[in-house]
């Protein structure tokens, strides 16, 4: 197949139809062999890599190998992956949600100030910020059909000056229920660790096996064709947004446990970055379509060990960033080398 | 080739302007045009012709620079040259006009027109006043009342593509290629077309000629080219055919065979009951239908005829509730289905094949089994889980039914070809076991084999007592597949023709606008 | 060619829009304006210190640092791409300018342009190149140039102080009939830019590309070369934003910068540009930043309220006329 570079033939779209892939036979020709490597590195490249990291530092990270380490990185990554989860089923839909950091300050901000009501309330109160930004930016998004990026984008703005003015000062949380959800474990198992399998697991199920899920994946591949098949368009991505928001207010909770106290200014900065790189490392494209649930947990286990990696040999934050900039652009090129191989 | 091809295609060398030798051209293993020599003379229209998937359109883009051959060669004035990219054909004077219209619909008219070649001014900067001067002179030749500083995307799809046209006539081209441009045009703008294209051969120019519309062909080309599975099947004066040989060649079947057969797999006209299954009246969508009305019964097909632009797609959508309607009222079995719903549509057994396969049909990253699933998840799940098996014994029904080549139900739908695909949409559509399916060009863009198992099928769900509304830009299927034909134009319904005794150049006259002559030869037609 | 002759003209090629259809069209296209001049004029009758000669330049002269890397990511958003990196590479050029000041002021101005219209023209080639989407190219930008900022600054600890008697101070402190040196430059640079969208063949392209790309290409403009230029300008733009506010605090402060990206887009959207691109204009940039800026100006000048404030109202202002304009765009397609 020809092969200019992007702008000296029109995109491949611009092919009649029906001089797609010829009639598959039962063995894969050479064509689709190749077309299977390329897949594989797609879907698994990133395994392949967070393996490879794990091997490196198990040689050059003193006391790499322990419960301590695999303890502490669990609970580091907790948060960004309850984050990045919502952020994937997002951008499944080809939408992106840029104020789950703002959500996030929003939670943090709640839990001090309405402790008076007992753990359960403020949490709960939290929680319920979530469901506020989601609904307003599923109902801009769904309903009114701004773009999800100026959308989320405003909502974001706003949402930090609210936290900020919600909880002015950094205060510290001292509810014991909240401490102990923030340090304790179960079995040996920290809860914030618990609180994220469970969620990953309820999300994986929800995108292979239910209806909502069959339905988001559709819009997101083809929201004109899903509308046209009968599909609740407006509801699914309604209803995205809204878990989207709920789980970054869940992860705000997490965190302000965790840290036991709230900063509005700082708290879950940079996060929707961080939740988008995750995704997009694991495999999830930004065109929508596919939602790839343990990707998403391998990306954000990846980028948490590099950093962890770098901090472990001293590796200042400016290379850290330099080096996670490299990755999401190896990442996406990679994706985007694979899709275009399958068109 | 004949010994008269080889003479003809000896003369035209001796002046031709654009030529191409031995042109192979293949996509992912299938070939597009094998073995193509083509031949342009200056001073001649040239009709290129052939069915969906015969090759034309590669054809076209491999002249214009789009691709590059994967063999061959292409000659400018006698001299060898070598396209890597549009920019080079256009730069030795080879101007196309498409189907699609492909200027920018957000810029204005004049800008359009001198996009990339804008007059320059003082400082070098672009001289707007001398742009949009320069674009109205251009654009009065073309008789179309417009203002040059208007988005383009705020003008009909006529006027579009008169500006499209414009731009190829404003840059003094040698060879002019025109794809289908005469589907979206009025009457009078064809005429207008051809007073253009006529003039442009008078100066020297070549140009080449692709349409569906046989008929228009005699009126204005010298010569033809026939194309039919990636192969130049014949060369010659168009003079020397007439409309049944060149149907069969295009074909390739027997002359005799085409008159008893006829030129697609459609049969003869359905049984069909007495109350309509479907009942469409005065549906009015702001700037696009007014007050359109039709009926279909349970076993017809109705086919809807018109320009591009006339609104057969609207109407379809319309009905469909895809497309929002002001007012007016769609009634299945009696019963009045809530309008700008596509819910309620499907939920009144109402299923729609969408024109657009690509943008509005296929979903590409997922397999054919939830492409085919589709419409109908929300009953194959139960407390809000999918129910697999449910979803695999449908699949597994339609894949066997309307035989979609597939090696598992899991594999990608883009893997398929465009005929397979379209099945996959049929399927999808089937599944939810409609009444009434409407379909929108079901066979545009596929392989002439399956393009007949669709024809096949369509005539077998008809018989079984589906009401069908058709619409296709190729005659020959309207003509012999559908019992009715409701005409449209500009919006509204101009008449109808009975499918029975209805020949494709009535057809052409009503779309012309002219259903007067249509009847008249209709009359003549069933008397004679 | 001879003209053809027709017995009359056919009907007229265009749907004449109804009268709402047009006000709604003018209304979206001029929302951001008219909300700008509400504010202003309720300011001016609401808070006695607004409408002095000494606010208004402040607000021009806070507005346009900002306004530099508006009017590169114009550019970028009309030829349908956008630009995330931006925040960071204005930090950049900032300490970038503050540093090299301590070594010469040519220094000062040369850094900061040459290092961020490369990164710019890095991007800009991976995007146009590579085809990889705006969006990822530009956050790992974003991610880089943060990075970079991080790496010259022993991690954020160290602050370039511009020395005290400079010239490079005078870049954005001097004054000409009163007003910085920076408003000046910011107005030439759009002015300029207004004229390059519109009347030169560069802008032609730019918006081509951004309307309808496919057809752009198919007509044989410099598609790449165009996407190439459209972001090292960004880069570059952003990067003398930050040398500008370098000079007017004379120190490279590291934090700068976090948020600009999209402080800078609400601009561009509110100004009446289609996110999508192919249309929009550099004017509506110029209102956009300005009303941002007024909005904080304004909540500055009730002095109890909070700073987080401003946030609250530009969030919410933001989506209030994303949001008519959406409604606008639906009215005017019916």
């Amino acid at each position: 197949m020809a092969d200019a570079g992007p702008a000296r033939v029109p995109t491949l779209e611009a092919i009649d139809e029906k001089f797609g892939p010829p009639e598959p036979t039962d063995q894969p020709s050479g064509y689709f062999r190749r077309m299977v490597d390329a897949d594989w590195l797609r879907r698994n490249g990133v395994y392949a890599t967070l393996a490879l990291l794990i091997g490196v530092n198990v040689v050059i990270t003193d006391n790499f190998v322990s419960s301590n380490t695999l303890r502490l990185q669990l609970v580091q990554v907790a948060p960004v992956l309850i984050v990045a989860l919502g952020m994937a089923l997002v951008i499944g839909t080809e939408g992106i949600d840029l104020s789950v950091g703002a959500t996030i300050a929003l939670a943090a901000a709640i839990i001090p100030l309405y402790i008076g009501y007992g753990a359960p309330g403020a949490i709960g109160l939290a929680l319920f910020a979530g469901v506020v930004t989601g609904s307003v930016a599923g109902l801009l998004v769904a309903g009114i059909g701004v773009q999800p990026i100026v959308a989320t984008l405003g909502i974001m703005v706003a949402g930090r000056g609210v936290a900020n003015l919600l909880g002015g000062e950094i205060k510290s949380i001292r509810d014991p229920a909240i401490v102990s959800l923030g340090t304790d474990s179960v079995a040996g198992v920290p809860y914030v660790v618990v609180i994220a399998g469970a969620v990953s697991l309820v999300v994986w199920g929800v995108v292979r096996h239910s209806t909502y899920g069959r339905q988001l994946v559709a819009i997101g591949g083809n929201k004109r064709a899903a509308e046209l098949a009968g599909l609740p368009v407006k509801r699914v991505l309604a209803t995205t947004y809204v878990v989207s928001g709920v789980l970054a207010a869940l992860a705000g909770v997490l965190l302000a446990a965790r840290s036991r106290a709230s900063d509005p200014t700082k708290i879950g900065l940079l996060m929707e970055l961080a939740a988008i790189t995750a995704v997009v490392v694991g495999g999830t494209p930004l065109s929508g379509g596919q939602v790839r649930i343990v990707g998403t947990i391998a990306g954000a286990l990846l980028i948490q060990l590099i950093g962890a990696t770098l901090i472990a040999h001293d590796i200042p934050d400016s290379t850290a960033q330099m080096v996670q900039a490299v990755i999401v652009v190896a990442a996406v090129y990679v994706q985007l080398g694979v899709r275009r191989a399958n068109r | 080739m004949s010994n008269s091809d080889t003479i003809v295609r000896t003369a035209h060398t001796a002046t031709a302007v654009l030529e191409t030798v031995g042109v192979d051209k293949s996509f992912g293993g299938v070939d597009a045009v094998r073995d193509v020599d083509f031949s342009l003379a200056a001073g001649e229209i040239r009709a290129l012709v052939g069915e969906n998937g015969a090759g034309k359109s590669t054809l076209v883009k491999v002249l214009t620079g789009v691709y590059p051959p994967d063999a061959g060669e292409i000659y400018f004035e006698g001299e060898p040259v070598t396209f890597s990219r549009p920019l080079d054909a256009q730069h030795v004077g080879i101007s196309t006009v498409y189907q699609e219209v492909n200027l920018v619909p957000l810029l204005s008219v004049a800008r359009n027109i001198f996009l990339g070649r804008e007059p320059r001014g003082r400082l070098g900067l672009v001289d707007v006043d001398e742009m949009n001067d320069r674009a109205r002179a251009i654009t009065s030749r073309f008789a179309i009342d417009l203002d040059v500083t208007e988005e383009l995307g705020r003008l009909g799809l006529g006027a579009q593509q008169m500006v499209a046209l414009a731009r190829a006539v404003s840059v003094e081209s040698r060879v002019v290629i025109m794809d289908e441009p005469t589907s979206s045009l009025e009457a009078r703008e064809v005429a207008t077309l051809f007073e253009v294209a006529r003039n442009l051969r008078d100066e020297g120019v070549g140009l080449v000629f692709v349409s569906h519309r046989l008929d228009e062909l005699w009126q204005l080309c010298d010569s033809v080219t026939i194309l039919r599975d990636g192969r130049n099947v014949h060369s010659g004066a168009m003079a020397d055919l007439d409309r049944l040989t060149l149907v069969s060649m295009m074909l390739g079947r027997d002359v005799d065979e085409v008159v008893e057969h006829g030129a697609t797999e459609f049969g003869d006209s359905h049984l069909q009951g007495r109350d309509p299954v479907l009942s469409v009246s005065d549906v009015e969508v702001r700037n696009r239908l007014h007050g359109v009305t039709f009926d279909v019964r349970p076993g017809e097909v109705v086919g809807l005829a018109g320009l591009l632009g006339s609104g057969r797609s609207e109407t379809v959508k319309a009905v469909y509730g895809a497309l929002h309607s002001q007012s007016g009222s769609v009634e299945v079995a009696g019963r009045r289905i809530k309008p700008n719903s596509v819910r309620g549509a499907l939920r009144a057994s109402v299923a729609m094949l969408s024109e657009d396969r690509k943008a509005e049909g296929i979903i590409s990253d997922l397999s054919v089994r939830d492409n085919i699933a589709l419409a109908v998840l929300s009953r194959c799940s139960r407390a809000g889980f999918v129910s697999e098996s449910a979803i695999d014994r449908l699949v597994e029904t339609f894949v066997r039914r309307l035989q979609i080549k597939v090696s598992s139900p899991r594999q990608k739908v883009r893997e398929l070809s465009g005929g397979n695909q379209q099945k996959v949409l049929l399927a999808r559509w089937l599944c939810t076991e409609p009444t009434v399916l409407l379909l929108d060009e079901p066979t545009r863009g596929i392989d002439v084999g399956a393009k007949s198992e669709v024809q096949a099928l369509i005539d077998e769900l008809a018989e079984q007592g589906l009401g069908v509304v058709l619409i296709s830009s190729e005659m020959e299927e309207l003509v012999e597949g559908a019992d009715r034909i409701v005409v449209l134009r500009d919006g509204h319904v101009e008449g109808e023709l009975d499918g029975a005794t209805l020949s494709s150049s009535e057809l052409l006259a009503a779309l012309a606008g002219d259903i007067a002559t249509a009847d008249a030869l209709a009359q003549e037609h069933a008397d004679g | 060619m001879t003209a053809v002759e027709l017995s009359e003209p056919t009907h007229p090629a265009v749907s004449r829009p109804t009268t709402g259809a047009r006000a709604a069209r003018v209304l979206q296209r001029q929302g951001a304006l008219v909300i700008l001049v509400i504010v202003v004029v309720s300011a001016k009758f609401g808070f006695d210190r607004f409408a002095t000669t000494r606010n208004v330049t402040s607000i021009a002269e806070q507005a346009s640092f900002l306004g530099f890397v508006a009017l590169g990511m114009t550019f970028v958003i009309l030829s349908g791409g956008i630009d995330l990196s931006v925040g960071s590479v204005f930090a950049l050029g900032g300490v970038l300018a503050a540093w090299g000041s301590q070594h010469g002021t040519w220094l000062a101005v040369l850094l900061p342009i040459v290092v961020c219209s490369a990164i710019g023209l890095a991007q800009g080639l991976i995007i146009a190149r590579g085809g990889l989407p705006p969006f990822i190219v530009t956050l790992a930008g974003l991610l880089f140039a943060r990075g970079t900022v991080l790496a010259i600054t022993d991690e954020g600890s160290t602050t370039y102080k511009v020395p005290t008697g400079s010239a490079f101070r005078d870049f954005a402190q001097g004054e000409l009939l009163g007003v910085g040196y920076a408003v000046w430059i910011v107005v030439a640079l759009f002015a300029v830019g207004g004229v390059v969208l519109h009347r030169t063949s560069y802008g032609s392209t730019v918006l081509a590309i951004g309307g309808q790309e496919d057809a752009a290409a198919l007509m044989g403009l410099p598609v790449v070369r165009t996407k190439v230029v459209t972001y090292a300008m960004s880069g570059l733009l952003a990067g003398v934003g930050g040398m500008m506010i370098a000079s007017y605090t004379s120190s490279g402060v590291t934090i700068l910068g976090v948020g600009t990206e999209l402080e800078v887009i609400a601009a561009v959207v509110l100004g009446g540009t289609l996110l999508t691109g192919g249309s929009g204009t550099v004017l509506g940039t110029v209102v956009g930043v300005l009303l941002l800026q007024v909005i904080k100006n304004v909540i500055n000048q009730v002095g109890s309220l909070d700073s987080s404030w401003q946030a609250v109202v530009s969030g919410s202002i933001l989506l209030a006329v994303v949001t008519v304009q959406r409604y606008l765009a639906r009215i005017e397609r019916q």
